[in-house]
């Protein structure tokens, strides 16, 4: 033995009270030591680049007027019980969409997998509907329904182009989400599925409780990506006329002629957007953390 | 005493009083271990007594929470080290094969060499069909690992963590996943490795294959090492009332 930290004679038990020796003292200091540093380049870092940034823009000939006509925080404070009350809608219609979108992606995607032959022509409905509503731009599916529901005069009264925009947006995003988690439910291994059976699990059982707890949990990251987009995309169906916080901000404009309700509609985004980005990249590092766990022996 | 503390030489490994915690479960307390080069200790004890665990902190695949890991000489432990650099002198083979499912033999054992060791594709391609050739894969070399049996790919395994002519060889339970007749093919391919002069080690619940291959035997228990020496002393002999009463245990399932 080269030394003998101060545990006590090598190979016997360091008993219940345990003193760090020497040698992981020194450790520890050195890893603080290289925190601080990567904390300090970190630092100096971002003070560098937005500092320079906000020199760059902040002493630029046209900043006064750019101030004046899209950072005007008084009126910015004028107009947002406005504009909140019009995000409201937004948020509102969000929810409804998601919960929409989420049955209706799982139908798709159960239909797609499965494998029975009394399914298979729902499975070619299926794959159709996805080809066609993920191919065709959103906008041009909210125009379409927008406007050809109404002319078909299916209803007495007219169904409220707020209703007609949503299904149009939880059609197309029912199709993107289906395929995603479509490809969770084909990335489990074949031989879990042989497992399950072999205990004698049913085709349907195999599903429920072995399948697709680990294909969603699998496609969690990309589906919250998918709800934050979504969170944008629902304001799209202002084009139908629906007062929605991206419509108030352009009526706001138009009255005002200053772009600060555009600015504050954004930061309004990025209040509920920021946080599920943010908790979208710890479930990623969860997840990876897990399959870490399981890759070696 | 082991070969290499008579001949007085820096050991390929030292471990002085290794400490690891997994929250509040303390694995291991104070391990201290020495295998000097060219030689072969094999570790053994129950289910959870800590041998994965032990290989794992060796290869800085965990951090372990006190005590020295040298290798060569150097501690593997200081925040400072290039972890990269000193995984590349150690080979480890896990229990699950882990060959790359979407690489064809080949390629598997090429990877490293070429990507990290900037050895020539035509070159690394030699070696790899040489090494296969001595552990009787030579017609696998084009094929794709789900077409292997367990104990092929277990070779294919080895092989590749050879390929890149690590330093130490680190073998954790490479057979338990196979049945008694790839068992054989497994462990006569270590054998080999032993008479080329590798240093390894080796966990294992295989006594037999202990016996014979192990210059040092070391019993881990409540994360301390409870007995060690020969096969000879620790394995036909043992003085330790723990290690009696394993390989009583281990006796009794025919696993001796
Ligand atoms: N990542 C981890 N997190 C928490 N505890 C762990 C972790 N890895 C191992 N352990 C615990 O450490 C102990 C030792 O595990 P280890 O895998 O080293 O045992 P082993 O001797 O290799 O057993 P086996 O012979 O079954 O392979 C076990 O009690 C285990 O529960
Ligand atoms: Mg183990």
């Amino acid at each position: 033995m080269t030394q003998t930290p101060s545990t006590g004679p090598a190979g016997s038990p360091a008993g219940p009270v345990w003193v760090p020796s020497e040698a992981e003292l020194g450790r520890r200091r050195i890893r603080k030591a290289q925190d601080r540093r990567r904390a300090l380049v970190a630092a100096v870092s971002s003070f560098v680049v937005i500092g320079g940034l906000v020199l760059v823009v902040g002493t630029s000939q046209g900043w006064p007027v750019v101030q004046e006509t899209f950072f005007n925080v008084q009126y910015g404070w004028e107009i947002l019980p406005l504009l909140l009350e019009a995000f409201r809608l937004n948020l509102v219609l969000w929810v409804i969409a998601a919960v929409a979108i989420g049955v209706l992606s799982m139908l798709l995607a159960l239909t797609r997998t499965s494998t029975s032959a009394a399914l298979a022509p729902l499975r070619f409905l299926a794959t159709v509907y996805v080809d066609v509503f993920r191919g065709t731009p959103l906008l041009l599916v909210i125009y379409l329904i927008g406007f050809g529901i109404p002319a078909l005069q299916l209803t007495d009264r007219p169904i409220p182009v707020v209703v007609l925009g949503t299904t149009a947006v939880i059609i197309t995003y029912a199709a993107y989400v289906a395929e995603v988690i479509r490809s969770g439910i084909l990335s489990v291994h074949p031989s879990q599925r042989a497992a399950a059976r072999s205990l004698g699990l049913s085709q349907v059982q195999t599903l429920r409780y072995v399948v697709l707890p680990q294909a969603l949990r699998r496609v969690v990251p990309p589906l919250l990506n998918d709800l934050v987009a979504l969170l944008k995309d629902v304001g799209l169906i202002s084009v139908l006329g629906v007062v929605e916080v991206i419509r108030q901000a352009q009526i706001l404009t138009s009255k005002s002629f200053n772009f600060t309700p555009y600015v504050v509609a954004s930061i309004l985004f990025l209040v509920v957007t920021i946080p599920l980005t943010r908790l979208t990249d710890r479930v990623l590092e969860r997840t990876i953390a897990r399959q870490n766990a399981q890759g070696s022996a | 005493m082991t070969a290499g503390e008579r001949a007085g030489a820096t050991p390929v490994l030292e471990l002085v009083d290794v400490r690891k915690c997994f929250g509040d479960d303390v694995v291991l307390q104070g391990v201290s271990l020495t295998v000097p080069e060219h030689s072969v200790t094999v570790l053994i004890g129950a289910s959870g007594s800590g041998k994965s665990t032990l290989l794992r902190c060796i290869n800085q695949l965990e951090r372990v929470d006190d005590g020295l890991i040298l290798f060569d000489g150097q501690d593997v432990c200081d925040p400072r080290a290039d972890v990269d650099d000193i995984r590349q002198r150690i080979g480890i083979v896990f229990q699950s094969f882990n060959l790359f499912p979407h690489m064809r033999v080949i390629d598997n054992i090429t990877l490293a060499l070429r990507k990290v060791h900037g050895v020539g594709k035509d070159e690394a391609e030699a070696r790899a069909l040489e090494l296969l050739g001595r552990f009787s894969l030579a017609d696998k070399a084009q094929q794709y690992p789900d077409r292997l049996s367990g104990g092929q790919q277990q070779r294919v395994a080895i092989v590749r963590a050879l390929a890149v002519q690590p330093r130490l060889m680190l073998f954790d339970e490479v057979t338990s996943a196979l049945d008694p007749v790839l068992v054989n093919e497994v462990l006569s391919a270590v054998r080999e490795l032993r008479s080329e002069g590798m240093t390894m080690v080796i966990a294992t619940h295989e006594m037999g294959f202990a016996t014979q291959v192990a210059d040092e035997v070391c019993f881990l228990a409540g994360g301390v090492i409870h007995e060690r020496g020969t096969p000879e002393q620790v394995i036909d002999d043992p003085q330790d009332p723990d290690t009696r009463e394993f390989l009583r245990r281990v006796r009794e399932a025919g696993r001796l």
